[in-house]
């Protein structure tokens, strides 16, 4: 895998994970941290939505769809309505088109299928290096 | 005797992909192991059957029940494909939309029927990626 430090002009971006798959949750650590972000994860959108409480900020979050406690479009809504205008992409696994909109008019910047891919990532990192 | 060895794991791989059991993702997850993670498929294909033993029985069970719950089986079976998926296992993914199929129509027998081939499609990846890992 190439190095696509050139692609953020040596810039550390920081990422939060949000899924309740523990699988998924590693898988995208380990991808994302080879692009050279720093990565957090948690397991439903309350956590993530907690986290932005206490203080903390992300350059990208990947929010998982579906998840017990708060679900991603709400995670979203609430993070949005609370002024957070950070990269949020929407990360599912469900085919329906009407599905990812609904997800998507939450607020989402993207929706992208899981589990992630170098190309997404390379697409992602192109976006933020844009911000 | 290295040689052999990577020529040995080159041939079981290429088996695991020809038979339609493995996919794409698979590589992905090779491509990610590293110094800094030496044993990362491994780790994630055991984190994998770790964590869907618990789905399995979940599922297993509420097709016990009579009538059947079909939303909740989908919704199992949801997250069980999500994690198949991560593996790269091809043939169990298929055999989870299949089951989700019969969910959405409501065909109970289906349901079962799917399931019992899904946990053979299960098992026998299991060994194989079992065999796959052990060769050193």
């Amino acid at each position: 895998m190439t190095s696509n430090n050139i692609l953020t002009l040596g810039q550390k971006f920081s990422v939060l994970i949000v899924d309740d798959d523990k699988i998924i949750r590693r898988i995208h650590k380990v991808l994302l941290n080879k692009f050279g972000f720093e990565s957090h994860t948690v397991e439903n959108g309350k956590e993530a939505v907690d986290l932005y409480l206490s203080g903390k900020h992300f350059d990208l979050i990947l929010m998982d769809m579906e998840m017990p406690v708060m679900d991603g479009p709400k995670a979203t809504r609430e993070l949005r309505a609370m002024g957070v205008n950070n990269m949020i992409v929407g990360v599912t696994s469900r085919g329906l088109d009407s599905e990812k909109q609904a997800f998507t008019e939450a607020g989402l910047d993207y929706c992208v299928e899981k589990p992630l891919t170098s190309e997404t990532i390379t697409s992602l990192l192109q976006e933020l290096a844009k911000k | 005797m290295e040689r052999n060895l990577h020529k040995q794991l080159g041939n079981m791989k290429k088996s695991l992909f020809d038979q339609g059991y493995l996919d794409e993702q698979f590589i992905q997850l090779e491509e990610l192991q590293d110094e800094a993670n030496p044993n990362f498929v491994e780790e994630v294909v055991t984190l994998y059957y770790r964590d869907s033993a618990r789905l399995i029985q979940n599922i297993e069970q509420t097709l016990e029940n009579n009538p059947l719950d079909f939303a909740k089986l989908d919704n199992y079976m949801h997250q069980f494909k999500g994690s198949s998926c991560s593996i790269g296992a091809k043939k169990l993914k298929n055999e989870c939309t299949q089951f989700r199929e019969h969910c959405k129509t409501g065909n109970g027998d289906g349901c079962k029927r799917t399931f019992q081939q899904l946990k053979k499609e299960y098992a026998a990846l299991k060994k194989k990626l079992e065999h796959y890992f052990q060769v050193p």
